[in-house]
Formats: C-alpha cells, structure tokens, sequence
C-alpha cells in the first residue's frame, strides 16, 4: 500500500533524517495559515495516489500565503487517473546546492535488498538507469545482518557515485537510516526521489516517496494507527471500492475459507465465476481475447462453499446489464467442482432465472468433476472437462454471450 | 529422471499436524513418496499415517538420511523453521506458506545460499516428477495428481500452482507428458527463479522442452530472456504470460501478491517483447502450448 508523501515522511522523522519544515492542508484556507507560519516562499503538493511510483502528481512553488492558498485551489481540483488529491502538502522552499537521489528497494534477481544511488535526481530511476546507466550506482545488502554491520556497504555506495571527506559521512548515515526503515517496516521501496545538500553541507530529503508490502497491514497495525488509516482503507489507484466490490468483500468476511477476492468490475456484460489465483488471470484474458466483455474479475480458490458460490453467482448477475455467466477454472486440486455447481445453480434459480440460459459454460476439472456433471446435466447447463482448453472453453462461452 | 527430486528421495514434513498438511502428507504417501518424519514442536512422539512426528528437525537428521523438507508452519514461523531445517543440512527446502513479509522470504533465501541449499517459494505447491516423487501438495488428491501429471519429456515452471496443473495436465493429454513440474512460487521474491532452475533441466536427458508459467510483476521473466541468449541451451522454452489486462491498469494487484505493475520490466507486454527477442515462444493463447512445444522440439530436430 502506498503511503501519502506527508506519512512517508513521518517514517523519515523516526530516523532522523531532516525534510522541509511544513504540514498538510485540506482547504485552501488551511494552506494559506500554514504558509504564512512558514514565510517566505513555500512548495504546494498535491497528495494523490498515482500508478507510478515517482511520478506523485503536481508540485507548485508559492511566494507567499494568497500564492498557496490558489496554488492549493487549483491542486485540490486536479483529476489524477480515477482520484483527486485528498489534501496539499506546504512546505518551506528549501536552498540547495546540488540534489542526488536514492532508493532502496528489492531485487528480485539477486533476492536481495539493493540501495541505489544517482545524481540524476526527480526521475523514475528505472528509466535514469536505461539511459545512462553509468549514472545509477546500486550496491546489494543483507538481510541477516543489522545495518551497524554492513554500514560499510552503504559507504561503499556513496563512495562510488564520487562522494568524499564529509559529504561521504553524512550521505552514509542517509542510506544506512533509508534502509533500516525499509527493513522495519515492510517497504517495497522507500525513495528518497529529491535528496538535497544545502550549502552548509547537510544533507535533506525533498521529495519522498515508500511503498509498504499489502501483507505488512497485519503487521504494522500500531504505525497504522498512528498515521490514522484505517485497516479497511484500500489505497488503490483506481479509487473507492464500488457498491459490487464492497459486497464481494463482505461476502469474503463472512465467511472467508474460498475467498473470492479479489474482486474487481469492470464495464462489460459478460458475468465471471471464475477461480483461482492464475486460473482467473489466464481466463480473463482469454475472454477477453475472443472479444467478450467481462462484467467483473473474481478469483474464487481454496474450496469455496456453496453458499458462496451462490452468493457471487448472485452478486455478478445483480449487475446492470448482465444476464450471462461463465464458471470456469483452471483443473483444481482442493476446490470441490461440485459444490460451486450446487451453489451457483442455487444462486440462479434464487433469482428466479434458469440455469441452462444464463451459465454459458461450466468448466472447473477436477478430483469431484464427475457429482458436478450430474447436477449440470440435471438442468441442461453446459459443460466441459480438462480436455477442453481453457481458451476454447472461454471462446464458447462468449459466443453464447453475443447470442 | 527429471530434476530435483529421485526415486530414493527422502523428505520430511514441517507443519505436519496441521489442516492442508495432514492432507498432503497422506496424498503424498498414496502417490508412493518418502515422507520419513514431520515435525511440530509440542507434538513429538505423535503419529501421522503412520509418519513419525517429532518436536525438531535434528531428531530426525542425527538419525537418517533427509534430502528435503516441505514447509507449511504460519507464516510467522516460517523463515525459523526454514532455518532450522536449513542448519540440519537439509539441502532442498520447499515453502508453501502463503504471505511470509519480503524481509523474511529474503533472509530464508540468503541464508539457504550460504549454506548450499535451495528454496523453491514461498507460496508454492512443490514439485512432481511424475511416477518417481511427488514434494508437496502440488496435484491435489494421489489420483488426480496421476491422471493431470504423465511421464514425458516436457519440464513446466509456473508461478501459479493451479496453473502448474491446469499446464501439465494439457501437457500429459497432448502426449507429450511431464519430466519435472515445478510449482515456483506467486510472491515478489522467489528462492528458485525459471533460470535458477534452467540449468537442472538442461541437465536432464528427460527433458525435451520446458514451459513457463507467467504472471505480470517482477523481473523473473526479463531475467529468463537474458540466461536464453548467453546460454546456448538446447532446450526450446515455450513461455505463457497470462494478465495482459492487466498492462492498462498500472499500480493495481490481482491474485499472487508478486502480481503488480509498477516498473517498466512488469509489465506483460515487455516480458512478452523481452522473451520473443530471445528466441523464446510465447503462447497467445495458453490451449496453444502443447502445439507450440511440439512444433519447437521437432524444430529443434528432437
């Protein structure tokens, strides 16, 4: 989940390290106090969440309070992809003499933690690093050892972007602080995007930016609770849940074994049952590619109960527009076929439909197949095994969609 | 002969009282494999179908050979029980447990390479040479698991673990059949990546071809393409990238927690430009795989 600018830098606050003095505002009014505490000019950014994970949205500089009380106008105002900014952030505009950026991450090859360096700064060093790679230094680090014990390995990263004397020192206990929050606190990444050096040589973090694992809500509940996020708060880029999703989520926490989250509409016709972690990413796709329209991506696993596949059969057909589903898998290994086919027949006739009309194609293979197919052939519902593939299964389901 | 695993291989079960593991354990001895001890601390001296369980690893180790272990405590006692295993020398570790933090899957992995082991996952389903070894869960019930996974000459690596079978399985149909399935693992950070596992295919007499299992996120992908051009490997990959949705919706995660778009390298349109440029064939439609192997083999003079 990703964390607003203001709240990444709470984290940097633990540590240590020094950021612009400043705090958050929700109207312009708000903004206009602040800036007038700070004096003199000031830095206006927008909070939103955006796919990217340096690329944050709108910053503007502001000479004076009524210049940040428009400036936050206008921010508060941006349509960013499916969001608005939820406030600005007004900090003091800081002199420097130079900026660096830095980022500590994993690398996935190595399957360590990498820090990376470069004086390329306010760049997704992604791209610094495809264009001039000479200019990004990385230097992989452990995760068995405390940092006190491998400082040496963020100096030697210091050392290698041409830092020396006291710039060197400083900049290492940046990078050494970076990386024991990241370790700390389940971070994906924690960037320090804009790391300036003001003229008296000290080092501080402009623009921040930190990415915290999903699982880590678990365990991170007590920092959660300090920034004031709720467990429930999604985060996503695509904005609030809608109604749909909301209900898919309650359906989950009722009764959570066979979870069938996550569980995501989308603008078509065509109602998906569909399973498993990769099973329903392949099927989607496959839908997809022979040109039906999904209503909603599902990823029922783990051997549901019919009550639950009920349910989402239920809850997909509720959609506008929608009057045909697929119920398909991948070949399962734990989820009885046979109770998603009593729960998602149960679920039809419960709305009053037929089943042979509305699901399109049956096809979940598996150890309990054979009980399934006696209830589908009970009422005429199409279906398949293992030896249909799931592209073809999927072909036939669309073609019934578009009648 | 297939990789990893033997006919002689022995391995025990860490977690092994617990729900999905009583399951496994017993479906794994119905497929015929050496399941030699479990263990779950409090419960030693306890039988499992007539498994031993014991309260650590070493009362098992000082005793007996143990070429492997399968792991399926809580997460948060994985990465000590990965240790524990990993300190009693047992040199192949599998870790199913499901949401163990980046941290952790990393410190299991680093400290598995100091010491000469390997990890396959976390969130795996393990591993099946068919006819020889089933490690894991993979496969569901002995039956089925027989039926979705026949001998033959095609190594699969997959990301999913239902995808593992849904793949071996049209595999098997198709005749062409499995040496080695390899459920790797969904999460960001895996211990075995597909070139980790690259060179025990090429190794292998068995194996004819290999086929990848793909899902956006991660550099996994990218990394296969670049081992396929500095090795000139006489295995033909066939590789299927499934979310290809999933390149409009940046920033959004479905299914396996390594399934997120963020970088450039996630993305499956550029896993699918990085491993065609490499020579690799990449399946548009995951029905195709079987044909596009068997066209790769015979191109390759097989």
């Amino acid at each position: 989940m990703r964390f607003y600018e203001y709240e990444s830098k709470k984290i940097l606050a633990k540590y240590g390290i020094p950021f612009p003095k400043g705090g958050v505002a929700k109207t312009a009014e708000e903004a206009k106090n602040l800036a007038a505490d700070l004096g003199g000019k000031v830095v206006v950014k927008a909070m939103v969440l955006t796919s990217s994970l340096t690329d944050r949205g709108t910053v503007r500089e502001a000479n004076g309070p009524d210049e940040a009380a428009k400036a936050t106008e206008e921010l508060l105002a941006l349509k960013v992809g499916a969001l608005t900014p939820v406030s600005v952030l007004v900090e003091e505009q800081v002199e420097v003499e130079r900026e660096l950026a830095l980022q500590v991450t994993y690398d996935g090859v190595a399957k360590l933690p990498v820090m990376i360096a470069s004086d390329v700064p306010r760049k997704n060093l992604d791209d610094v690093a495809d264009d001039t790679p000479d200019r990004v230094k990385r230097r992989h680090f452990s995760t068995l050892h405390p940092m006190r014990a491998q400082t040496f390995r963020c100096k030697e990263l210091v050392r290698s972007l041409g830092l020396g004397g006291s710039d060197l020192n400083r900049m290492t206990q940046v990078v050494s602080k970076l990386a024991d929050a990241m370790l700390e606190y389940d971070l994906t990444v924690a960037e320090i995007n804009a790391l300036g050096q003001t003229k008296d040589g000290k080092f501080i973090a402009l623009d921040v930016n930190m990415d915290m694992e999903e699982e880590g809500r678990f365990r991170q509940g007590a920092l959660l609770e300090e920034f004031g996020i709720p467990m429930t708060e999604t985060r996503g880029v695509r904005g609030e849940p809608t109604p749909m999703e909301r209900e898919a989520q309650a359906i989950d926490a009722d009764d959570p074994r066979g979870l069938i989250s996550p569980f995501v509409e989308f603008d078509g016709n065509m109602g998906l049952v569909i399973g498993a972690g990769g099973g329903s990413l392949t099927i989607f796709d496959a839908v997809t590619r022979h040109g039906g329209k999904p209503a909603n991506y599902a990823a029922i696993g783990g051997n549901p109960s019919v009550k639950k596949a009920q349910r989402l059969a239920k809850l997909v057909l509720s959609k506008e527009g929608v009057d045909k589903i697929a119920v398909m898998s991948n070949v399962v290994s734990n989820t009885r076929a046979d109770l998603v086919a009593r729960g998602v027949i149960k679920g039809v006739l419960e709305l009053g439909l037929e089943p042979k009309e509305v699901i399109t194609i049956f096809r979940c293979p598996g150890a309990w197949e054979a009980d399934a197919f006696k209830i589908l052939e009970k009422y005429g519902v199409d279906y398949c095994d293992r030896s249909v593939s799931l592209s073809e299964a999927a072909k036939r389901a669309v073609a019934k969609v578009q009648g | 002969m297939g990789i990893l695993v033997h006919e002689d291989f022995r391995f025990i079960v860490q977690g092994i009282t617990g729900r999905e593991a009583l399951n496994f354990t017993r479906e794994c001895l119905n497929y015929g494999s050496k399941i030699i001890g479990g263990v779950t601390p409090g419960r030693g001296g306890r039988e499992v179908y007539g498994v031993k369980v014991y309260d650590t690893v070493r009362e098992i180790t000082e005793q007996t050979r143990v070429d492997g272990s399968v792991i399926t405590v809580p997460y948060q006692f994985a990465p000590d029980a990965a240790f524990e295993a990993i300190e009693a020398g047992i040199k192949e570790i599998i870790i199913i447990t499901e949401g163990i933090q980046r941290k952790s899957a990393v410190e299991i992995i680093e400290f598995a390479r100091q010491h000469g082991a390997r990890v396959i996952g976390p969130n795996c389903l393990g591993v099946i040479t068919p006819g020889v070894c089933r490690f894991g869960s993979l496969g569901g019930p002995a039956d089925d698991c027989k039926r979705a996974f026949g001998a033959g000459c095609v190594g699969v690596m997959s990301r999913s673990g239902g995808m593992t079978t849904e793949i071996s399985n049209a595999l098997t149909l198709s005749g062409l059949g499995i040496s080695t399935s390899v459920s790797i693992g969904g999460d960001p950070v895996v211990g075995s990546s597909y070139s980790d596992l690259m060179p025990l295919f090429e190794a292998d007499e068995q194996t004819k071809a290999v086929v990848i299992y793909s899902e956006p996120g991660g550099p996994m992908e990218a990394q296969l393409a670049q081992w396929s051009k500095d090795n000139n490997s006489r295995l033909p990959i066939v590789a299927f990238v499934s979310g290809r949705f999933m390149d409009d919706m940046p920033g959004v995660s479905f299914g396996h927690a390594g399934t997120v778009v963020h970088r450039k390298v996630d993305s499956p349109a550029e896993k699918i430009r990085a491993m065609r440029a490499a020579g690799i064939a990449v399946a548009d439609e995951i029905g195709d795989i079987p044909k596009l192997v068997k066209e790769r083999i015979e191109a390759k003079g097989g």
